[in-house]
């Protein structure tokens, strides 16, 4: 699809907004509807939009595949790192209040850290669900063509 | 006004779900797939559940129509009719839908402010989560916070069920191409 | 609003029994797990029409709205549409990698008793056939 010039030209346009709306939602989802499940989604989304019109190999060079399995299981971690980190500080488990002076400065800081590791592992789940079924059929020809030989 | 979007938008959905289940062409029933997800996206902002539009809409119209797609490509386009009648699960759907909707008129008036779901929790987090947190967006408050174990559950059923993925489609495809029972089956019936 | 009190409860049964019939009833397996789909959805309906409120805002809280819709269902259906999706997604995954070994994912064509065939038992493929039959 790359050789399609309006294709072309509307992803170029599209893919800047989406990501930057997909950053709006995560950080600024305290204060407007939004969180790190849909920011996740929108960011995959534009990742998807760009391996849609330039191939799946380009889009891999973009975000390698090893990157995306290294990405989600940081950001399930990073959950747990905060809950840990609650424990070690003398709290309890996901306890935030205990991370920094001010209750609600840490509430905040707190639920920033938990959303943002929400998203991360969100965003890198959607582009391997759509790395792995984009790439099967591609898999499947070759292996006939192989038996065919 | 409220009342008669949420109907418009229901009715809309029931149809566009019996159009699902009718179509025989897959690509046709998931593209109604993604209409069926955009109407419902569109009914939860009616019904004042912000976040939960946006996800539905990003999701459902979004990932879920390009997994089925993706689907599709590998698998046949056309669904086969089922052998034998389908009086018997008809029979059966229709006196189990009839039991929910005679149970359903126990369930409160729909949108009356002193049913028991508004007494219990909600309040607390309304009244509580600005104090507390200094966060205006009650749900991301709950989410992130208050319910933060059950958001880590999530996250790893998430992870889980891309590993799964990944466990079942990184296996290479078999070289050679076992014709299966079934197309033996259809070449002799022809 | 007395006789259609209970509109929306209604509509989430049919749409629930739609989801179940398609279940039930059709052999396809992308067309089952689209039936789940219609279920799942359903239930979210139930969950978040439980907690309108009419007259009510979204739960935001903002200067002069008093009354917000019920936070928590929207927390718990916000969670369980990305999972759902996830969740769909090793469906999808396991009827394509039936496709594969078995040519069709109409499950009464499964059901078919499998017949040997002479070439189609050749030794380095038997122990992956026999997992595969498993």
């Amino acid at each position: 699809m790359k050789s399609n010039s309006i294709l072309r030209v509307i992803t170029h346009l599209l893919i800047p907004f989406i990501l930057l709306f997909a950053l709006y939602i995560q950080f600024h989802g305290e204060y407007s509807p939004g969180g790190g499940f849909q920011a996740g989604v929108v960011f995959a989304a534009g990742w998807i939009l760009f391996a849609l019109v330039y191939g799946l190999d380009a889009a891999l060079l973009v975000i390698p595949e090893r990157v995306q399995f290294i990405l989600a299981c940081l950001g399930a971690l990073l959950y747990s790192f905060i809950g840990i980190l609650g424990v070690v500080l003398g709290g309890r488990f996901l306890d935030f209040s205990v991370l920094l002076d001010s209750p609600q400065a840490a509430q905040q800081a707190g639920i920033i850290l938990v959303e943002f590791g929400v998203g991360v592992t969100v965003a890198t789940v959607s582009m391997l669900f759509f790395t792995f079924f984009a790439r099967r059929k591609g898999q499947i020809e070759q292996a006939r063509r192989e038996a065919r030989d | 006004m409220e009342t008669l979007v949420d109907i418009a938008l229901l009715v809309l959905l029931a149809t566009v779900a019996i159009a699902i289940v009718r179509v025989r062409d897959l690509y046709s029933a998931a593209m109604l797939f993604a209409i069926y997800s955009l109407l419902s996206a569109a009914l939860f902002a009616v019904l004042d559940a912000g976040d939960v539009a946006l996800t539905e809409a990003a999701v459902g119209a979004g990932i879920s129509t390009l997994l089925f797609l993706g689907a599709l490509t590998v698998t046949e386009r056309r669904e086969r009719p089922v052998r034998g009648n389908a009086w018997l699960a008809l029979l059966v759907v229709t006196v189990t839908g009839a039991c929910l909707i005679y149970a359903a008129t126990d369930l409160p008036t729909f949108g009356s402010a002193d049913n028991p779901i508004h007494q219990h929790v909600a309040p607390y987090y309304i009244n509580n989560v600005y104090d507390q947190m200094g966060i205006p967006n009650i749900v991301a408050a709950v989410l992130a916070s208050y319910r933060s174990i059950d958001t880590m559950g999530e996250v790893f059923v998430i992870l889980t069920a891309g590993l799964g993925v990944v466990a079942l489609l990184s296996v290479p495809p078999r070289r050679r191409r076992a014709r299966s029972t079934a197309e033996r089956g259809r070449e002799e019936r022809s | 609003m007395g006789l259609l009190g209970h509109f929306n409860f209604w509509v989430v049964v049919v749409l629930m029994m739609i989801g179940f019939y398609t279940v039930i009833a059709r052999g396809n397996m992308i067309k089952k797990i689209m039936g789940l789909n219609l279920f799942q959805t359903s239930v979210f309906i139930l969950f978040i029409s439980a907690g309108k409120i009419l007259g009510g805002s979204t739960p935001v809280l903002r200067e002069g709205i008093e009354i917000y819709s019920n936070p928590l269902p929207h927390v718990l259906i916000l969670t369980a549409i990305v999972v759902g999706v996830a969740t769909t997604a090793v469906g999808l995954a396991l009827a394509m990698r039936i496709h594969e070994a078995y040519g069709t994912i109409e499950d009464d064509e499964l059901l078919d008793p499998i017949e040997q065939d002479p070439d189609d038992t050749s030794p380095g493929d038997s122990g992956r056939s026999g997992s595969a039959d498993a």
